[in-house]
């Protein structure tokens, strides 16, 4: 099924809101979606986190189990994400293999949580060579409304911390412990509509877009990942500009995955 | 069109709660058994041994002879003489694919729009991603939804923007006898069409717009809840802080023929004078 | 008992009749269900029940894609079962497999025994169930996720589809197994009921029984699903009734 075509006279409106600093919500250019993020949904992970970003609703679970190294990092562990976008969560997606979107979520994510050492990898080696954790953060969109990067991150990031290595039913230790998440590594999506470039794009500002910058960001303030997407041009200073509300946006938005953690 | 009757709100059984007797409709479910009091089973309903049962989730509608169930939700089913607003999804060489919301992408055929146009030539027109106003004509038993450009109030859309509502709510939005459109239009200075597909053009100037929306908003999500119109007009009160009281002419569904195209420029000259033929209704999947 | 096979089988039923759970042999798991959750979709259904977590979506009646499958007189139903790789306590590798093939054709098969599919030819209408948490039962639990989501959608049908499994538990035939029933129980049938007609729609059987086994199951089943139709029906009323419906105009 072919996604809905977008209105023409709803793409100019839009277009005609931004101009005038107003977004079809009501929103500002620099206000983001209310969020929530609910972790332990799913207790078949071993972490798990059920997030909302306005009407977007996507749900990360994490899974370790024993495995071998890959041969050229003996000591390192293996960590592996997937983004499902199911047909169920919007028209736009259709059943069968991963479609460029899909692919391109996954390793949004996957980059900005290696980039950020989220997760030390040597930590989760058991013996080098031999036998290491292969960790699996599986996302999974409920209901598409727009920026499923940032929404897929958050939820991702939020089941890592989260997590609990089970090593007692995997008989590789007295106890299960939680994985320890060092960095907490979250995204931040912009589009432009026009010359105005506005965070959290809903699911008709994406159709109508003209360019999106996704940056990621961890809690020392460094940029992690960065990933320019849909069809469109921003110049160094935009860029900037974006890094700059990023990172504010990036440490409200940890504060979040890292509520109720100590 | 018969007389007394204006585009956009046709009585028919879609929620149209201006046609209904008085009392709490009551909510029915599928597989419920309905009192049929010797009624004849209308749209929604079906009948086994004798017995009425809902096939939808919807309002039981006594409408003698039959009793129907309107639904509460679901995509828009067509009905002929509905004008409804949709949306080019595709050109083929003598028509428009429409995406009207319907469950079928509905054909409109070249010979329906007031152009001349030649085989192959229909993007100049219209392409994908305009927006229309247009009137179902046929269904056919093939599914084929049959619609026409042809006609007062109809045409491209060449501004404002596109709100989309449940169909159920559209009876809301547009009121009884207008009311609540009325109501929208004067408080916000907003020109509006209603789609009975659900799909509500509104034109104007921003604000006037945004307050349509806002208004039009509060109708989908509270559309079953008893005060809906005072509700809507305290808040469009409350928030206006203009002095345009609106337009002139009172029933919006007319209001958007401001927005029907001008002349389109004229094709190049071609060879001859090709004059399209209405499809075979076995030559088409649409 | 040796050491061979040291995972212990758990006690299925106790000498009081208590199952592992603490449930009678006719006792429902709690089941609580949420009429459209989500906003994309024609009509959604979230599902818990026990500790099975479904999520179900129905798009449609909408264009047929591919082309190809398109029925000249009636909608098609398509419908995909599918299993979040984290929803059971080993990773299921994201992708079809062949269980959840046969899942999804028997829930399709339900839905055309239903549906009033000849008053929308040549389209579609798409079922889509994904199962985040599963405990047994989630082919059941997702029938009737995707079944409350039909009627949120509007589809026309002759009624709504409450599922359940019955199977044997410590030589007890046994209501709706959870996931350690169903994993050193003696049998599995899962089931779905047309309460208007009181026929079955989806019935499958795995294990083994004797006749009157058999016979008693679909006794209880039929019981269960009267229950859970219940459940069903008062799901969707809690969405689509407010305060108070209007008698007429706004």
């Amino acid at each position: 099924m072919t996604g809905a075509v977008a209105a023409e006279i709803l793409t100019t409106h839009i277009l005609d809101l931004a101009a005038a600093g107003k977004r079809l919500d009501g929103r500002g250019p620099d206000d983001y979606r209310p969020v929530t993020i609910e972790p332990g949904f799913v207790v078949t992970a071993d972490g798990s986190a059920l997030v909302r970003v306005g009407e977007t609703v996507v749900v990360a679970g994490v899974k370790l189990e024993p495995g071998k190294p890959f041969p050229d990092t003996p000591n390192a562990g293996v960590l592996t994400t997937n983004a499902e976008l199911v047909p169920l969560s919007s028209p736009t997606f259709e059943p069968g293999p991963p479609q460029p979107g899909a692919i391109e979520v996954s390793r949004v994510v996957d980059r900005a949580i290696r980039a950020a050492e989220a997760i030390d990898l040597t930590r989760l080696c058991v013996t080098p060579g031999e036998k290491t954790w292969v960790c699996y953060v599986d996302i999974h969109v409920l209901d598409h409304s727009g920026n499923l990067i940032d929404a897929a991150m958050l939820a991702g990031i939020a089941a890592l911390a989260h997590a609990t290595v089970p090593a007692k039913r995997f008989e590789l230790a007295e106890a299960d412990y939680p994985l320890e998440v060092q960095h907490f590594p979250v995204e931040c999506t912009f589009v432009r509509l026009g010359d105005s470039i506005v965070v959290d794009p809903s699911f008709e500002e994406e159709q109508a877009a003209q360019g999106r910058l996704t940056v990621a960001t961890d809690e020392l303030g460094r940029v992690v990942a960065m990933q320019k997407g849909l069809v469109g041009a921003f110049s160094p200073d935009d860029v900037r500009d974006v890094v700059r509300r990023a990172l504010a946006h990036g440490e409200r938005l940890r504060k979040m995955v890292q509520g109720g953690k100590a | 069109m018969p007389p007394g009757h204006r585009p956009g709100h046709h009585r028919r059984g879609r929620g149209d709660s201006s046609s209904h007797p008085s009392g709490d409709r009551i909510l029915v479910l599928p597989g419920e058994e309905l009192p049929s009091q010797g009624l004849k089973p209308g749209t929604g309903t079906y009948r086994v041994g004798g017995k009425l049962y809902a096939s939808v989730l919807g309002l039981l509608s006594p409408r003698p002879p039959f009793l129907s169930v309107v639904p509460l939700s679901g995509r828009y089913i067509p009905k002929a003489g509905d004008t409804v607003i949709g949306t080019v999804t595709d050109c083929q060489t003598t028509f428009w694919l429409l995406d009207i919301g319907a469950p079928r992408w509905a054909p409109l055929h070249v010979t329906g729009s007031p152009w001349k146009v030649e085989v192959g030539e229909t993007d100049r027109y219209l392409h994908v991603g305009d927006a229309v106003v247009v009137r179902v004509e046929s269904l056919e038993a093939t599914g084929r939804i049959g619609v026409t450009m042809l006609g007062e109030g109809l045409g491209k859309l060449e501004d404002g923007t596109i709100v989309t509502v449940s169909p159920a709510r559209i009876p809301r939005v547009v009121g009884r006898n207008g009311s609540m459109i009325q109501t929208i239009t004067s408080h916000t200075g907003a020109q509006v069409a209603v789609g009975q597909n659900g799909r509500i053009w509104i034109g104007g100037s921003p604000e006037a717009i945004q307050r349509a929306r806002e208004a039009l908003e509060m109708i989908e999500e509270h559309g079953q809840r008893a005060g809906l119109s005072d509700r809507v007009e305290s808040y469009l009160v409350s928030t206006d802080t203009t002095d345009d009281r609106g337009p002139t002419r009172p029933t919006a569904e007319t209001a958007h023929r401001d927005a029907i195209p001008h002349e389109l420029p004229p094709p190049a000259e071609t060879e001859g004078d090709l004059e399209a033929e209405p499809p075979e209704t076995n030559d088409e999947d649409y | 008992m040796g050491s061979v096979g040291a995972k212990d089988v758990p006690v299925l039923l106790s000498p009081e009749g208590l199952r592992i759970d603490g449930r009678r042999l006719d006792e429902l798991r709690p089941i609580r269900i949420q009429a459209g959750p989500l906003h994309q979709a024609d009509g959604s259904a979230f599902v818990e029940w026990g500790a099975n977590k479904v999520m179900a979506a129905v798009y449609g009646p909408r264009e047929v894609h591919p082309r190809h499958l398109q029925q000249n007189n009636k909608a098609v139903i398509q419908c995909k079962y599918n299993m979040a790789a984290f929803s059971v306590d080993e990773r299921k590798r994201p992708g079809l497999d062949r269980r959840s093939q046969e899942i999804s054709k028997v829930i399709a098969e339900a839905f055309e025994s239903v549906v009033f599919a000849e008053e929308f030819p040549r389209t579609s209408i798409d079922v889509y169930i994904e199962v985040l948490q599963a405990n047994a039962g989630t082919r059941c639990a997702g029938l009737v996720a995707a079944s409350v989501a039909l009627a949120d959608a509007g589809i026309p049908m002759v009624d709504l589809l409450p599922a359940v499994a019955v199977g044997k538990v410590a030589g007890q035939i046994a209501l709706d197994l959870k996931k350690e029933e169903d994993n050193f129980g003696e049998a599995d049938l899962p089931m779905a009921l047309v309460p208007q007609s009181g026929r079955l729609v989806l019935l499958q059987m795995e294990g083994h029984m004797t006749p009157e086994e058999l016979s008693q199951s679909l006794d209880l089943g039929v019981t269960g699903c009267r229950a859970i139709y219940e459940k069903m029906k008062q799901a969707l009323r809690d969405r689509y009734t407010t305060a108070r419906l209007p008698a007429e105009g706004p």
